[in-house]
């Protein structure tokens, strides 16, 4: 396909700056252009160009086989895009909001996780969708869904944080092999400071390998998606105001985790704090917290400790909301208790 | 009954249904080979060869292999599609799902197509257009969607057809599943195998409709009954079905109206059943109804068919043994093949296995 692309979707071949939700479009985009097995469902993404306008432009140009406006089922095109995946195509499916996945579920795990175990072949299939708080979206509209699939074997989990990682790493996850919930933070999609120009050549952010945002030795916070930007303000404050030095991981795929760069961190730091905006009971937390009493207990100088948000439904009201998330003053208050522990 | 008088005039090139004498025989000989390995089957599990359950389709096979009869069935991989469920072994077999890997993956052997990872019918072969179901069945209207949408998406001539239970219908998967091949009017057949009983709830209890294709409706999609246990009937409605689809008309929905005879798992002692009603249907047995039609219609004569189903018995036989003599999986590989990419580790007490294939444990 020679035809030019849709004007918004080259900022990046003009040298402009994206946001992250631009950077994802690009790379839905580019993936799509290259790799005529690669193709959309979803509800509202064809005409309409998805609740977000992901996919504004894409109908237009890739055809009504390539761009499929579904029914509101996600269970339905989420099997189907199993099916298509074992005839080879590279389903990538839009949940429209991913609070909407649970109807997917079942197939998810039963099938899609179990395809390549079961002797059924691999999954290249990509489940992508908007995540996270902070919008005031109250239940429906605002969770984060990665520890509802991390505990199932056979799928990955990727979260990024910055408009280069999102682009890399969708690019990455429609080109595996294997089954990828890709979660988009809905706050990140079009904040201005997440603005920046992107290489303009192919090219891809390899799943499994988290990023050292920021360096620092007294303390390794360990976190992903929104919450990486609050863990740096977080650590400037504690740099300025308790001239703690932190180091920030942001882990950007989930599953597989990258215990490796926690732990090489941690044995230079001796304090872990991990963040999360998902719910506290079963996230992401324990298990790192775990792993990390595993395999490097000896070098711990203090508990492993976490900020997240509360157990409890996303709340609608805003100040209800504000409470129930991890603020930047309480990653503060629990990186200067360790410092000094 | 199939005089030599009989036979020996002229055979006409199609007795019935556009079948000749040939295509026929075949028929009989899918039918047979179905009820003799789970027949065989049931035999390994009394001897504690199998490892898990067995499930028999007692009754219900000539709606599998009349309908998998309909289908274009190939080899390299540009065949329809079939998704069976256990109680529809006889497509399984059709589409060239060998006896030996039937008898392999019941009793979890390493040899067989998923190496013991999953059991009976659930294996999968792309090139043969055999794609095995999972459990939760309802799950099989969505992925047959998906895989029916790739031939439409590629302009492939090519159908698929799914088998699941009456009871599967009242999943919201079915469901979902059913409306995106509706919507998108896939080429894709619903085999509603309405045997009467799920697990060992009667129908009555899963649905107030009289006739499944009353569901037919509600989704826009064209659908039939047909008396299950007449296995030519079965063929002449998939063949309509499949002309159907394959000509875009989209999405197609066939009940076969018969009963399950064993229970949900076939040692399960049938208690809840009316044994009035089980007596009825025996004699509404799909492979003696056939039998009979064959030999008064001159189509064949008893030593044929006698011949037919001893080859049947044999071949089972010999199936069974070869897969019984067959090892069962390591276990360290069990951590193997959950990602193409990304390796497992095993459990930190157990780095010490022995590094040893284990091979089963024959009870004679």
């Amino acid at each position: 396909m020679n035809r030019p692309a849709p004007e918004h979707l080259k900022k990046t071949a003009r040298g402009e700056p994206v946001t992250l939700l631009e950077a994802i479009s690009e790379g839905l985009f580019e993936e799509m252009v290259q790799d005529d097995r690669v193709f959309l469902m979803g509800e509202d993404i064809g005409v309409y160009g998805g609740a977000f306008k992901v996919t504004r432009g894409f109908l237009d140009y890739f055809g009504d086989l390539r761009v499929i406006d579904t029914p509101i089922a996600e269970g339905g095109f989420t099997g189907a895009a199993a099916g298509a995946a074992h005839m080879g195509l590279r389903p990538v499916v839009e949940m429209q909001f991913m609070d909407f996945i649970s109807p997917a579920y079942d197939v998810l795990t039963n099938y899609i996780a179990t395809s390549l175990y079961r002797g059924a072949g691999p999954m290249p299939i990509v489940v992508r969708g908007p995540v996270g708080g902070g919008n005031r979206g109250g239940p429906f509209h605002s969770q984060n869904v990665e520890m509802a699939f991390f505990h199932t074997p056979g799928l990955k989990i990727v979260y990024p944080s910055t408009a280069y990682d999102a682009k890399g790493l969708m690019k990455a996850a429609i080109r595996d092999d294997n089954p990828v919930i890709f979660e988009e933070h809905k706050v990140l999609y079009r904040a201005p400071a997440l603005r920046e120009v992107l290489p303009e050549e192919d090219y891809v952010v390899p799943l499994g390998e988290a990023r050292i945002v920021r360096e620092g030795s007294d303390l390794t916070l360990v976190t992903y998606g929104a919450m990486v930007h609050k863990s740096v303000e977080a650590a400037v404050q504690l740099e300025e105001q308790d001239g703690v030095g932190v180091e920030i991981i942001d882990l950007r795929t989930l599953l597989p985790l990258d215990e490796d760069a926690i732990v090489e961190s941690m044995k230079r730091t001796g304090r872990v704090l991990i963040v999360h905006e998902d719910t506290r009971t079963g996230g992401i937390a324990g298990e790192i917290a775990i792993r990390l009493n595993e395999r490097a207990f000896e070098w711990l100088d203090a508990p492993i400790l976490r900020v997240t948000a509360i157990d409890s439904p996303v709340p609608y009201a805003g100040s209800l909301e504000d409470y129930f998330l991890p603020q930047v003053e309480d990653i503060v208050t629990a990186g200067r208790y360790l410092a000094a522990y | 009954m199939g005089s030599a008088a009989l036979s020996l005039l002229p055979m006409s090139d199609s007795p019935i249904a556009g079948l000749d004498r040939t295509q026929l025989l075949v028929l009989y000989h899918s039918l047979v080979v179905t009820r003799a390995a789970e027949e065989r089957l049931e035999v390994l599990h009394k001897q504690g060869h199998v490892t898990g359950e067995v499930y028999s389709s007692l009754g219900q096979e000539a709606g599998a292999v009349g309908a998998a009869f309909a289908l274009d069935r190939r080899t390299d991989g540009t065949g329809d599609f079939l998704a069976p469920t256990v109680r529809a072994a006889g497509a399984l077999f059709l589409f060239g799902g060998e006896l030996v890997d039937f008898f392999r993956q019941y009793m979890a052997r390493a040899t067989g197509p998923t190496g013991g990872k999953e059991a009976s019918v659930h294996w999968v072969d792309f090139q043969k257009g055999i794609v095995g179901p999972v459990s939760p069945l309802g799950t099989m209207l969505e992925v047959m969607a998906g895989i029916t949408l790739s031939f439409k998406v590629r302009g492939e001539p090519r159908v698929g057809i799914v088998f699941y239970g009456d009871a599967a219908s009242s999943t919201g998967a079915w469901h979902e599943g059913l409306n995106f091949s509706a919507v998108q009017r896939c080429p894709l057949i619903l085999m509603v195998e309405a045997n009467q009983w799920m697990f060992s709830t009667a129908t009555t209890m899963n649905t107030r409709v009289q006739s499944f294709t009353d569901k037919a409706a509600g989704y826009g999609i064209g659908s039939e009954s047909v008396d299950g246990t007449d296995i030519v009937a079965v063929y002449e409605a998939v063949s309509r079905a499949a002309k159907r689809a394959r000509a875009g008309e989209g999405t197609q929905m066939v009940e076969l109206s018969y009963y399950r005879r064993l229970d949900y798992v076939q040692h399960d002692p049938q208690e809840s059943v009316d044994p009035d009603e089980l007596a009825m249907w025996e004699g509404r047995d799909p492979i003696s109804l056939f039998e009979r039609r064959v030999l008064e219609e001159g189509w064949a004569e008893e030593p044929e068919l006698e011949e037919i189903r001893g080859r049947a018995e044999e071949d089972c036989r010999l199936a069974a043994e070869q897969a019984v003599s067959e090892p069962v999986p390591y276990g360290p590989e069990a951590v193997e093949g959950i990602y193409t990419d990304t390796v497992t580790p095993h459990p930190w007490t157990r780095t010490d296995e022995p590094d040893k294939r284990a091979t089963s444990e024959l009870k004679t």
